[in-house]
C-alpha cells in the first residue's frame, strides 16, 4: 500500500493517507449506546451471523436487559432468492413489534451482506412505516463496515432521523450527537443561563420531541463524527456553527463562546455563566495534567475524536503529540481543532494496522490510544495503552467533565509507575 | 431469516481464528471488509491474550467492490507472507466476501508461495463457530499429516482444544498430567499450541484423545480412516467418565489394568454428609452438546442433584444428546434461541443452572444461581488459577464450582425456620455470595400469575405462599393453580395450597 503524503494545507501539518488493514469496528456497533440513548427505538440489523456476533462481543455481553438491538440474520435460502427477503424481513418486524409494543421507532439498519446482496432496506422502510402507521415509524440507515466506521453509525442515523424531521422557520438551537444524560443536562444549564432555551437535541431520548428543522434552525455538533448529518443539515437549509469541540476548559469555552455569538448572547451574561465552571474545569485538570505534562501520545484511530481530543491533551495538559491517527478528518467539523496543533505532529487518515504498528514501535510513546484487538498485545511490548472505546461510552463533554477525561489518560500512566510485578511479556 | 437477540457461537470464520490463534507459525489471511476485525478482540481481550490473532483482513470497501476486490486479496496474502513468514497459510473469506466469490484459495494458490496454502470453504449463511474450527483443522490435518513410523514408547495425541474454549489450556495440562500417570506420553497437542511441522508428525502416535469433538471430531476421523489410529470416545470430565476413559485408553492400548495414582476428591466431599443438601436439587443445564452430556452424568450421579431440564445450541450434537436426554426421561432442547432458553428456564424453575455466559444472565434475571460450564464463556471464565474440567482435578473444580452459588447446609433450614428476620431472609440469597442476590424486579413467574386470574389468591394463602423459599416459590403457585384449576375452583386457600403440596408431593 503507498503511504502518499497529500497536503490538507491545515495546520500546515501533511496528512498521512493510508489504505490497508483497518483494525477499526465498523458502524454498527453505534447501536450499543444509539440503543439506551433512544428509549422507544429498536434498532433491526438486517445482516449475517457475523453482525449479531459483532454486537454481541462489541457489548461485551454485559447488556443485562433485554437489549433494543436484534439482527434479522440472513440465510442461505435468503440469498439463494428462494426466500423473498422482503417478505421474510416483514414476518421478523411483525414478530419484533408484536413482542416489543412499546417501540415507536423502528430502525432497518443494513450491513456488509445486506449492502451487497442489494436488499432495497429504504423502500421497506416506507413500506413498513404506511403498515404500522402511526404507532411505529420505520427508518434505514447503514452500519456497514463496506461504508461505514465505528462512529459513523451513529452519523448515518442522525443523518436518516435528520432527513425524516417536519420543515419549520422556527427559531432555535440544534445539537447534534448523542450525549449521555448528565452531560446533555449540564449543556442545555448553560445555554438556558445564556438565555437560548430553544434548544433541540438530536438523537431524541423519545419520539414524542417534536423536532423540526429549517432556515432558522442554528446547529452546531458535539461530537467531531456527524459529518453527513452536517450535511443533511444543511441541504435542510439549517446554519452551522463551527467551534472547536467542548473537551476541556479551552474546548468547551470556544464552544459555547461560537453559539453565544450566533445567538447575540451580551459579553457579560456569557462571562458570568462560565465563570464558575470554568474555573472549577481549570482547577481540576491541572491537577491531573501533573501526571500527563510532557507525556508522549500517540493516537491509533478509532472513533474520529482523535484530533479533537490531540488538541485538548496537548494545550490544556501538555502532552507531547506524535501521530494523531482518525479514519477519516472532515475537515468542516474537526478544522479548528486540527489548527491547533502544533506542525510537527504526524496527522494521520485511514490506516494500515501493520504499517502503524511499526510506527508505533519506532516511537515508543509514554501512552498509546487503540482499539482493543491491539490493546493486549501492546502492553505485552511494554507500552502503556488507553482503550479508545471507552471515550465514546464515558462522559468526557464540556467542564464538569474535563477533569474526568484527562483522568482517563491518567490513569495507565499512574498504574504502570505503580505495579511492581515484573516483566510482563 | 431468523431474528436473534444474542446467538451462542459466532460465524464459521471466527472458528477458522480460533485455530489459527491456537496454533503456531500459522497466518490466516480472511478476506473481509472492515470491522469484521472485532474478532481479535475475542482474543485480546476475553481471553487476554499478549498476542494479536495471526489474522489479516483485506478491509474491502464499497468503492472496491466496482473495481479490484481480487487485486486486494492478492496483495495481502503477498504482504502477510513477507511480514510474518508463516510455514503454513490459510486462506478464506467471512460472511460479506463469500457473496462477492473472489475464490481466495485460487488467487492464493496462483501466487506460487513456497508453503503450504490451505483455502477454506466456510459456509457462513449455513454453519457456525464450531463447525468453522472443527473444518479448519480437519483441512490442515489432511494436508500436512502424512504416515510416519510409530514412537517405541506408547504415544497420542490431544486433539481439539483451541484458542477462546472454555478451559482448553488448563485441561491440556491435567490431561497430560494424566496420561504421564498411565505411562503415556503427548506426541503433540493440537492444534493450541502445534506448529505445521508438529501436524506432519501425528502419525507418530499410537491414538488419539478426542477431547472436544466439537473442534476435533472430523480431523480424528480422517486420522482414524488414513493413519489407522483409533481415538477416544468419552470425554473425561467428571470421575464416572475419567475412569471410563481410562478404561478406554486400556482397550485401544491392550492394557485393560490401567489405573492411576491420584484419585479426585469429588467422591468424598459427596459422600460426606454436608453435601446432603446437595441431594435432589433441580438443575437444568445447558451448553454445548459434550458439555452438557458429561455435566448431566455428573449432577446426576455423583453430585445427587435433579436434572430437570437439558439441551444444546450446536445441532451438529442434537441426535446424541437426545437419546441422552431421553435415558434421562427427559426430552432434550435444542435451540440458539437464547428467549427460548430463558422461557424454559421460567418455566421450569430450577434451583441451579449450569449454563453459558448466556444463562448467567438469565440466572440473574431471574434470580437463579448458575455456574459456567461451557462456552460461550466471557473473561471471568478464564481465570488466573489452574481450573481444568478434565480428569481428577477437573471434577475437584467442577464440585467447588457447582457447589459455591447454593445456599449451604444448615443456612438453608434457618432460612425456612426464620423466613420473616429482615437481614436474614432467603430474598438476599446466599449469605456467602452477593453476587447472586436474586434480582426482585423481574418476576419469572409474573406471566403465568396473569394468566390464571380467573382464579383468585385468597390472602392467607398469598402470604403462606410467600413463606415458600423463592427458588420453589414459582413452581408451588404454579402447581397450586393448575391442581385448583383441575378441581375446578375459582379460589384459592391455605388448604388448597397444602392439598396441592400433597398431590404433587412425590
Amino acid at each position: 500500500m503507498p503511504n502518499d503524503l497529500a497536503p490538507l494545507g491545515c495546520g500546515q501539518a501533511p496528512v498521512l493517507k493510508q489504505r490497508g488493514q483497518h483494525e477499526v469496528f465498523c458502524g454498527l456497533t453505534s447501536i450499543i449506546w444509539l440503543h439506551r440513548k433512544m428509549q422507544d427505538a429498536f434498532f433491526l440489523v438486517v445482516g449475517s451471523r457475523t453482525c449479531a456476533h459483532l454486537l454481541q462481543s462489541a457489548a461485551g455481553v454485559m447488556i443485562f436487559a433485554e437489549p433494543r438491538f436484534a439482527t434479522a440474520i440472513l440465510e442461505e435460502t435468503d440469498l439463494a432468492g428462494m426466500a423473498d427477503a422482503h417478505v421474510e424481513l416483514e414476518r421478523n418486524v411483525s414478530e419484533l413489534l408484536s413482542r416489543r409494543p412499546d417501540v415507536k421507532r423502528l430502525f432497518l439498519v443494513g450491513s456488509c451482506p445486506s449492502e451487497v446482496i442489494k436488499i432495497d432496506l429504504a423502500t421497506m422502510a416506507k413500506k413498513l412505516s404506511e403498515k404500522y402507521a402511526p404507532h411505529v415509524n420505520v427508518i434505514n440507515f447503514s452500519g456497514s463496515g463496506i461504508e461505514t466506521t465505528f462512529t459513523q453509525g451513529e452519523d448515518a442515523c442522525l443523518e436518516a432521523v435528520i432527513r425524516d424531521l417536519e420543515t419549520s422557520d422556527k427559531t432555535q438551537l440544534a445539537v447534534l450527537g448523542a450525549l449521555p444524560d448528565v452531560v446533555q443536562d449540564q449543556m442545555l444549564r448553560l445555554l438556558t443561563q445564556m438565555g437560548i432555551a430553544d434548544v433541540m437535541v438530536l438523537p431524541q431520548v423519545t419520539s414524542d420531541t417534536h423536532s423540526v428543522v429549517g432556515p432558522n434552525t442554528h446547529f452546531i455538533c458535539a461530537q467531531p463524527f456527524l459529518g453527513a448529518s452536517y450535511d443533511e443539515m444543511v441541504r435542510r437549509g439549517a446554519q452551522p456553527i463551527s467551534a472547536p469541540f467542548p473537551f476541556g476548559a479551552q474546548g468547551t469555552t470556544a464552544w459555547l463562546a461560537a453559539i453565544a455569538d450566533r445567538f447575540d448572547v451580551p459579553q457579560s451574561t456569557f462571562d458570568a455563566v462560565i465563570a464558575a465552571p470554568k474555573a472549577r474545569a481549570e482547577q481540576a485538570i491541572a491537577k491531573v495534567a501533573e501526571t500527563l505534562s510532557g507525556r508522549s501520545i500517540f493516537f491509533f484511530p478509532d472513533s474520529q475524536l482523535e484530533i479533537p481530543l490531540a488538541r485538548f491533551l496537548a494545550n490544556e495538559c501538555g502532552m507531547v503529540l506524535t501521530e494523531v491517527g482518525s479514519p477519516y478528518i472532515h475537515r468542516a467539523l474537526v478544522g479548528h481543532d486540527l489548527d491547533a496543533l502544533a506542525d510537527h505532529v504526524v496527522i494521520s487518515e485511514g490506516q494500515d494496522v501493520d504499517k502503524q504498528l511499526d510506527r508505533v514501535f519506532d516511537c515508543k510513546p509514554d501512552l498509546t490510544v487503540c482499539g482493543l484487538g491491539l490493546a493486549n498485545p501492546l502492553e505485552a511490548e511494554g507500552l502503556s495503552t488507553k482503550w479508545a472505546i471507552e471515550l465514546v461510552f464515558s462522559p468526557i463533554h464540556f467542564y464538569e467533565q474535563a477533569a474526568d477525561l484527562a483522568s482517563l489518560f491518567a490513569r495507565p500512566l499512574m498504574r504502570s509507575d505503580l505495579l511492581r510485578v515484573g516483566d510482563v511479556a | 431469516m431468523k431474528l436473534s437477540v444474542w446467538t451462542y457461537e459466532g460465524p464459521p470464520h471466527v472458528g477458522a481464528i480460533r485455530v489459527a490463534t491456537g496454533m503456531k507459525k500459522v497466518h490466516l489471511v480472511l478476506h473481509a471488509p472492515q470491522g469484521d476485525t472485532y474478532a481479535d478482540l475475542l482474543f485480546t481481550m476475553i481471553e487476554r491474550r499478549n498476542h494479536r490473532p495471526p489474522v489479516t483482513y483485506t478491509t474491502f470497501q464499497a468503492r472496491d467492490l466496482g473495481s479490484d476486490t481480487a487485486t486486494l486479496f492478492k496483495t495481502a496474502c503477498l504482504d502477510a507472507y513477507n511480514r510474518f513468514k508463516p510455514d503454513l497459510l490459510l486462506v478464506g473469506a467471512s460472511c460479506t466476501a463469500e457473496l462477492i466469490q473472489d475464490d481466495p484459495g485460487g488467487l492464493a494458490e496462483a501466487l506460487g508461495l513456497p508453503i503450504p496454502v490451505v483455502a477454506l470453504e466456510l459456509p457462513s449463511y449455513q454453519r457456525k463457530e464450531n463447525f468453522g474450527a472443527d473444518e479448519t483443522f480437519y483441512q490442515i490435518v489432511r494436508r500436512l499429516a502424512v504416515p510416519v513410523e510409530r514412537s517405541e514408547n506408547i504415544t497420542c495425541n490431544l486433539i481439539g482444544p483451541t484458542a477462546l474454549g472454555f478451559r482448553h489450556r488448563d485441561d491440556i495440562v491435567e490431561l497430560t498430567k494424566l496420561l504421564d500417570d498411565l505411562g503415556i506420553d503427548v506426541n503433540v497437542c493440537a492444534p493450541m499450541g502445534a506448529t505445521p511441522a508438529d501436524i506432519a508428525h501425528l502419525g507418530r502416535a499410537h491414538f488419539n484423545v478426542l477431547m472436544y469433538p466439537e473442534t476435533g471430531e472430523l480431523a480424528c476421523r480422517h486420522l482414524e480412516r488414513h493413519l489407522d489410529q483409533p481415538f477416544t470416545k468419552t470425554v473425561p470430565i467428571g470421575v464416572g467418565a475419567t475412569a471410563d476413559f481410562i478404561r478406554e485408553i486400556g482397550t485401544i492400548i491392550g492394557k485393560p489394568d490401567l489405573a492411576p495414582s491420584e484419585q479426585s476428591r469429588l467422591p468424598w466431599y459427596s459422600a460426606s454428609v454436608d453435601s446432603t443438601y446437595l441431594t435432589g436439587k433441580r438443575v437444568f443445564l445447558f451448553g454445548d452438546g459434550t458439555h452438557v452430556m458429561t455435566a448431566a452424568r455428573i449432577a446426576r450421579d455423583e453430585i445427587g442433584f435433579d436434572v430437570v431440564g437439558l439441551g444444546c445450541f450446536n445441532r451438529e450434537m442434537a441426535r446424541p444428546l437426545r437419546s441422552f436426554a431421553k435415558s434421562m426421561g427427559l426430552e432434550a432442547l435444542i435451540t440458539e434461541d437464547y428467549l427460548e432458553v430463558e422461557k424454559t428456564i421460567a418455566e421450569l424453575s430450577p434451583e441451579l443452572i449450569l449454563g453459558t455466559q448466556m444463562e448467567r444472565h438469565i440466572g440473574k434475571r431471574l434470580g437463579i444461581p448458575c455456574a459456567v460450564i461451557s462456552a460461550p464463556v466471557h473473561v471471568q471464565d478464564f481465570p488466573a488459577r489452574y481450573s481444568p474440567q478434565m480428569g481428577p482435578e477437573g471434577a475437584n473444580v467442577i464440585f467447588d464450582t457447582w457447589v459455591h452459588p447454593l445456599v449451604m447446609g444448615l443456612e438453608e433450614h434457618l432460612l425456612t425456620m426464620f423466613r420473616d428476620d429482615f437481614e436474614f431472609s432467603d430474598s438476599a440469597g446466599p449469605s456467602h455470595h452477593a453476587a447472586h442476590t436474586p434480582n426482585q424486579s423481574v418476576n419469572p413467574t409474573a406471566a403465568v400469575h396473569q394468566q390464571s386470574a380467573e382464579i383468585i389468591w385468597l390472602q392467607d394463602a398469598e402470604s403462606e405462599l410467600r413463606k415458600i423459599p423463592f427458588f420453589v416459590r414459582g413452581k408451588a403457585r404454579r402447581n397450586t393453580e393448575k391442581y385448583a384449576a383441575d378441581k375446578g375452583f375459582a379460589e384459592i386457600s391455605i388448604d388448597t395450597l397444602y392439598e396441592a403440596k400433597a398431590h404433587y408431593a412425590r
